[in-house]
């Protein structure tokens, strides 16, 4: 029996550790270093319809426990997506979740429309809630109205699951999952970066070129844990968690408070091998929880 | 092939004001090839400071499987760095990155070599490699003050060596531009390693010699997974950009937008 087995729609994991979109490129990078098969799935980076060059540098800067990150969404555009980087990871035996992003809704459903036709592409996760670009984004995601009429244009023309990826950018992110539901997402993946900012201690000015950007790794943990803890409560469709995740306590943190499957993102960067680490510990863990199955473990700080 | 190890750290000592020579052993050595590659090091098991630092590689020696860094101790990590004593261990990544040709100048020929504070180091490595190959070395290190200045003899025994000061309290007063202005030009390349200021200003004092510059800009993942460090290039048809941790950091003058 594969105790680490998670069968989500469009997904059948083998287990539930994926690296984050933004985190792990177009997967070549790490390729060198691991068997990627060895992964539930990877969220390959956002796909836009054209070619982004992101924004000017410095595009990182380190916080308390974390990362602000202004990369802007920099990718090769779908055409390159399509005939260079999906076609390397067909070599993977892995499910794969194409990230969608866009300035206006006819650049997502476009993008949708060719990326979830490749054949490795297994759902897709739609990006309403990207804190680094000036149009699109999370322009997207903060609106349950808007939010709700993109996921049905996606939705129409995907030919995969599509699941939405929720900004924790909002006053309440339960009524952006709803909507989203509503319009018929496949699920919700949770969260995306937390907006921030930080300045120099010398001249007093914002360190990153873009002056603010998005916050990510261990500090935004129990804020994503909540906002988890929340969705599961007012959605039922399946939730992936992340945000801050580092280590297999995080993972079994995640699932507990709702998540079904849990995606490591920053903690790549610390830490390369962190994603194997984690898959190779997982039945340990099990086994000192008693829990033969890990499916057992969603949602517990529910009941 | 890239390799995350835990090292022992074998030597550690202080060389100048802030700057500090550190030496692990392991296996990860044996793949260490280019001089110009970095390792990112974890300089903390908690989470902070989160992120790995890219320090370069300042010699290698494949036959113990013993590598030098060279740092500057100026902010929260390498300050942390610093403190790490002999016989503990260091998470260390890499190696990384793309570093110097080798084989681009004949045996018999000379070449100038030029770093700038912290980006002297990776050429010590490079300076000992040409040497092994024929290839005479002269050095132009700038630094800031004197109190900073490191490696001034161990370079002068690999080839004639000018030291520069911003403030002239050691060697020539001026720029490492200063001082290559008054060099006679029997040199056919030009490697260099510093901030991008001094690099630029390379490129424009020596547009017709050809030169390989090390670039530094900040990193997320150091494996070119994060399009932290990209930067725009300036010849390259067929790339608008490239990633200073995983194209470079060493790149032919005139490819990356100055």
């Amino acid at each position: 029996m594969n105790r680490l087995s998670v069968s989500l729609p469009g997904l059948e994991l083998k287990n539930p550790i994926m690296p984050a979109s933004g985190c792990f490129g177009f997967g070549r990078e790490y390729a060198n270093l691991y068997d990627l098969s060895l992964l539930g799935s990877i969220m390959i980076k956002a796909t836009t319809f054209e070619t982004r060059l992101g924004n000017p540098t410095p595009r990182v800067a380190e916080t308390s426990s974390g990362m602000l990150n202004a990369i802007g969404l920099q990718n090769p555009g779908l055409q390159k997506v399509l005939t260079e980087e999906l076609p390397f990871l067909a070599q993977y035996d892995i499910p794969i979740i194409a990230n969608v992003a866009g300035t206006l809704t006819e650049d997502y459903v476009e993008v949708a429309k060719h990326i979830s036709a490749a054949p490795n592409v297994h759902a897709l996760e739609l990006n309403i809630s990207c804190p680094n670009v000036k149009c699109g984004g999370i322009t997207f995601g903060t609106d349950p109205v808007v939010a709700a009429e993109l996921t049905a244009a996606v939705k129409e023309v995907s030919s995969v699951p599509v699941y939405v990826k929720l900004s924790p950018n909002v006053t309440d992110i339960t009524t952006i999952a709803k909507a989203v539901e509503e319009a018929g997402a496949d699920g919700i993946t949770m969260i995306n970066t937390l907006l921030g900012m930080r300045v120099d201690e010398r001249t007093g000015k914002p360190v990153l070129a873009n002056k603010t950007g998005g916050l990510s790794g261990p500090s935004v943990k129990p804020v994503a844990i909540r906002m988890v803890y929340e969705v599961r409560q007012a959605v039922s469709i399946p939730i992936i968690g992340m945000g801050g995740v580092a280590s297999t306590q995080d993972v079994i943190d995640f699932m507990s408070v709702g998540a079904d499957a849990v995606a490591v993102g920053t903690a790549n960067f610390v830490d390369p091998f962190i994603c194997p680490t984690i898959i190779e510990e997982l039945p340990d863990y099990l086994d000192a929880l008693g829990v033969a199955h890990i499916s057992e473990l969603v949602g517990r700080a529910h009941r | 092939m890239i390799r995350q190890e835990r090292m022992q750290i074998v030597r550690h000592k202080q060389l100048a004001e802030n700057i500090f020579e550190l030496t692990c052993i392991g296996q990860l050595v044996s793949e260490m090839k280019e001089p110009g590659q970095f390792v990112h090091v974890r300089v903390s098991d908690s989470y902070e400071p989160l992120l790995r630092r890219p320090i370069s590689i300042a010699s290698i020696d494949r036959e113990t499987l013993e590598f030098t860094m060279i740092y500057r101790a100026d902010g929260r990590g390498t300050t942390l760095l610093s403190r790490k004593q002999v016989g503990e261990e260091l998470d260390v990544l890499g190696p990384l990155g793309h570093g110097f040709p080798l084989h681009h100048d004949e045996k018999g020929s000379t070449v100038l070599l030029v770093g700038g504070g912290i980006g002297v180091p990776p050429l010590y490595e490079l300076s000992k490699r040409l040497n092994e190959n024929g290839i005479q070395t002269i050095h132009v290190l700038g630094f800031l003050t004197e109190s900073v200045v490191f490696y001034e003899e161990k370079f002068r025994a690999l080839g004639e060596t000018i030291v520069c000061t911003i403030d002239g309290s050691r060697g020539t007063k001026g720029f490492v531009t200063d001082a290559i202005e008054v060099l006679p030009a029997n040199f056919q390349t030009y490697y260099a390693c510093g901030p991008t200021p001094m690099l630029r200003a390379l490129q424009h004092q020596m547009p017709t010699i050809p030169g390989f510059l090390s670039f530094e800009e900040r990193m997320g993942c150091g494996i070119g997974a994060c399009f932290a460090c990209v930067c725009k290039t300036e010849s390259l048809p067929d790339k608008e950009y490239v990633k200073i941790c995983s194209d470079g950091p060493v790149f032919p003058a005139g490819v990356i937008s100055l």
